[in-house]
């Protein structure tokens, strides 16, 4: 029980649009212990999006309960769950979602000015997570003049920069080649290795394959909850990539 | 979040948007400008006069037929030209019968006269007084060498004059004018003083005028058609109103004005001067707040509008700070501390061109270079609330965003 990180109780989330009611997730129940590496999949319509807005205190359900590191989020106003995501959630968007002005060391810099680290502190911590990604010598650039995957690894420096309980990737390779998909598959893998739980959403099996645990969501509600032989497939990704 | 750090975000953006900012903020630009110039060119004006009307003397004041400053129409005008002139008789009655005054010097002028002697001529913008020895502790004025005016003079009617320096530049260049003739209108005098220089105020000398006995001016210029002009000093601060109430009951008596009629004379000091060009400043004054307040209005609405588009555009940006952990207030005061940066940076433009402008015109109507201080802050304060009024909006529809809707936003 201590180990369960995130805790969802008959989580649901129901849109009311106009006169239709909208049930996109109908009593979701899911424990993620810490140090998982875990996968939610499911195709576009399942309320995957909308799971994931919930495990990322982006969205508040309309029934059920949350609890995160025994916390009770689903009970939470914004600014509280402004402060659960700065501490505890760390984001890694399909588009990088970077400020297209500021320079990589400013967009990783900026959890840290919203959590209020003085500014040497936040330099050094900055600087410490952009190395973590290999990116000590790029971080003077602005998005637009970093490739892709450089802009991704931005993100992930983002997102590790406060040592979250959680790094929570909507799509990461979405908007990556193969190749450097991989790449950032390999960096997400390293992380988890080093302790990070981490969230992948996705509806490519290739990428779910490297997780160790695979959520299948189908219309608002859990379909399966497999818990894979990371050997295996890692060997399956290899047969299906080539 | 500290404020430094918003202060910075905000002129990063501002950087990044310069064409914009610099359009959008020069409607405050206009608006402060057009207020601090005013005010700035009133108060050098108000300065110059008040510094001019302090060298009539202390505890002053002047008694004459038409008052220091007319505006009114032509009907006015003619009321105050119907007058019984205040002749030197009357002067003189008056200053035998007034009993609280410490000095008393009756004056008349005429004016637009040419000085000559037999080798140089002045422009004829001249003028001649003719005066009292009392003359000096009224008007507040020191001869620099020479001697004045005295009783002996106006008992001889003697053909002696006391020069300015003006005079003296144009007529006397390299020589000792005292003992030298000056003639004017055909008639000679004798220079026997002169005046310490004044120098010039709102673009006129105040040291290009002779003085005579006043009995010799009444000798070639007449006594009839003329009025004259009483400067009178009160013995003091305190006995000042006193004293101008004793003068105002003997001359009305003087001059038979009735009971319940009004006084026949005007009646002025430096402070009613000061008080009547205050007056009269004070219109500008209000017309030009009005025509800032337009401008700042419209300054305002169009940095609302900027802040609105600003908004919608930067949603993926509002989008990403909540993500990572802005709460709404930090995003509140994001945009509303860029919008009162925006209204500072355009009122200090408009104040600095304000004070530069008004100061240009001033001296080039030789008024002191001022600095209106209170209406800097006043400007500065006005522009901040500008900013948070116009701003408050826009922030808050940014604050409100939904960090879902707004990280999907392209």
């Amino acid at each position: 029980m201590e180990n369960n990180l995130i805790d969802l109780k008959g989580i649901e989330k129901v849109y009311i649009m106009g006169t239709e009611v909208l049930y996109a997730l109908k009593g979701v129940d899911l424990k993620i212990n810490k140090n998982e590496y875990i996968a939610i999949m499911g195709p576009s319509g399942s309320g995957k999006s909308t799971l994931m807005n919930i495990i990322g205190c982006l969205d508040t359900p309309t029934g059920g309960e949350y609890f995160l590191n025994g916390k009770n989020v689903s009970e939470m106003d914004d600014d509280e769950l402004a402060e659960i995501r700065n501490l505890e959630i760390g984001f890694v968007f399909q588009t990088f979602n970077l400020l297209a002005r500021s320079n990589a060391l400013h967009n990783v810099e900026l959890p840290l000015i919203y959590k209020g680290l003085p500014k040497t502190e936040r330099i050094e911590k900055a600087e410490e997570a952009l190395y973590n990604v290999g990116l000590e010598d790029r971080m003077t650039h602005k998005p637009n003049e970093l490739s892709g995957g450089q802009r991704q690894r931005v993100a992930i420096a983002r997102a590790l920069v406060n040592d979250p309980s959680i790094i929570l990737a909507d799509e990461p390779t979405g908007n990556l080649d193969t190749k450097t998909g991989q790449e950032i598959m390999q960096l997400l893998e390293e992380l988890n290795q080093k302790g990070n739980t981490i969230i992948i959403v996705t509806h490519e099996e290739e990428i779910a394959m490297h997780a160790h645990r695979v959520v299948k969501i189908r219309d608002g509600k859990i379909e399966s909850d497999v818990k894979s032989n990371k050997g295996r497939a890692m060997s399956e990704r290899k047969e299906i990539i080539i | 979040m500290p404020v430094t750090e918003l202060i910075r975000i905000a002129f990063n953006t501002l950087r990044n948007n310069k064409i914009r900012a610099m359009l959008t903020l020069s409607g405050i630009v206009i608006g402060v400008f057009s207020i601090i110039a005013i005010m700035t060119l009133l108060n050098a004006l108000q300065a110059g006069i008040e510094g001019g009307l302090n060298s009539l003397g202390s505890n002053t004041f002047q008694v004459q037929k038409f008052p220091a400053m007319q505006f009114g129409d032509a009907h006015s005008r003619n009321k105050f030209r119907n007058r019984e002139d205040i002749t030197y008789d009357q002067g003189k009655r008056l200053k035998e019968k007034a009993t609280l005054y410490k000095y008393m010097s009756i004056e008349d002028y005429v004016y637009q006269k040419a000085f000559k002697t037999n080798k140089a001529k002045t422009n004829p913008n001249f003028y001649v007084g003719g005066v009292e020895p009392e003359y000096l502790e009224c008007n507040n004025k020191t001869i620099q060498y020479g001697r004045f005016i005295t009783q002996n003079d106006l008992i001889r009617n003697s053909k002696v004059a006391v020069i300015g320096m003006d005079a003296v530049e144009k007529l006397f260049p390299n020589v000792d004018p005292i003992g030298k003739d000056i003639i004017i209108d055909n008639n000679q005098y004798k220079v026997i003083g002169v005046f310490q220089k004044e120098g010039e105020g709102f673009g006129q000398s105040n040291d290009n005028f002779a003085l005579l006995p006043i009995t010799t001016m009444q000798q070639v210029y007449g006594k009839n058609n003329r009025s004259m002009n009483i400067a009178i000093q009160a013995p003091g601060k305190e006995e000042f109103n006193e004293s101008v109430e004793n003068i105002v009951t003997v001359l009305r008596s003087i001059r038979g004005d009735k009971p319940g009629e009004a006084d026949s004379f005007e009646i002025f000091s430096n402070e009613s001067l000061i008080g009547q060009v205050n007056s009269f400043t004070k219109y500008f004054k209000y017309g030009a707040g009005f025509i800032s307040f337009i401008a700042l209005l419209a300054a305002g609405i169009g940095i609302m509008n900027i802040m609105l588009v600003s908004v919608t555009e930067r949603t993926k940006e509002i989008g990403i700070r909540k993500a990572i952990g802005a709460k709404s207030g930090s995003v509140l005061i994001q945009f509303l501390i860029e919008a009162v940066i925006l209204c500072e940076l355009g009122g200090i433009i408009g104040i600095v061109l304000g004070i530069v402008t008004g100061n240009l015109l001033g001296m080039y109507l030789n008024s002191p270079v001022v600095i209106p201080y209170d209406w800097v802050v006043i400007g500065l304060v006005v522009c901040s609330a500008v900013g948070i009024a116009f701003g408050v909006y826009p922030a808050y529809k940014a604050a409100k965003l939904n960090p879902i809707d707004a990280l999907r936003y392209e």
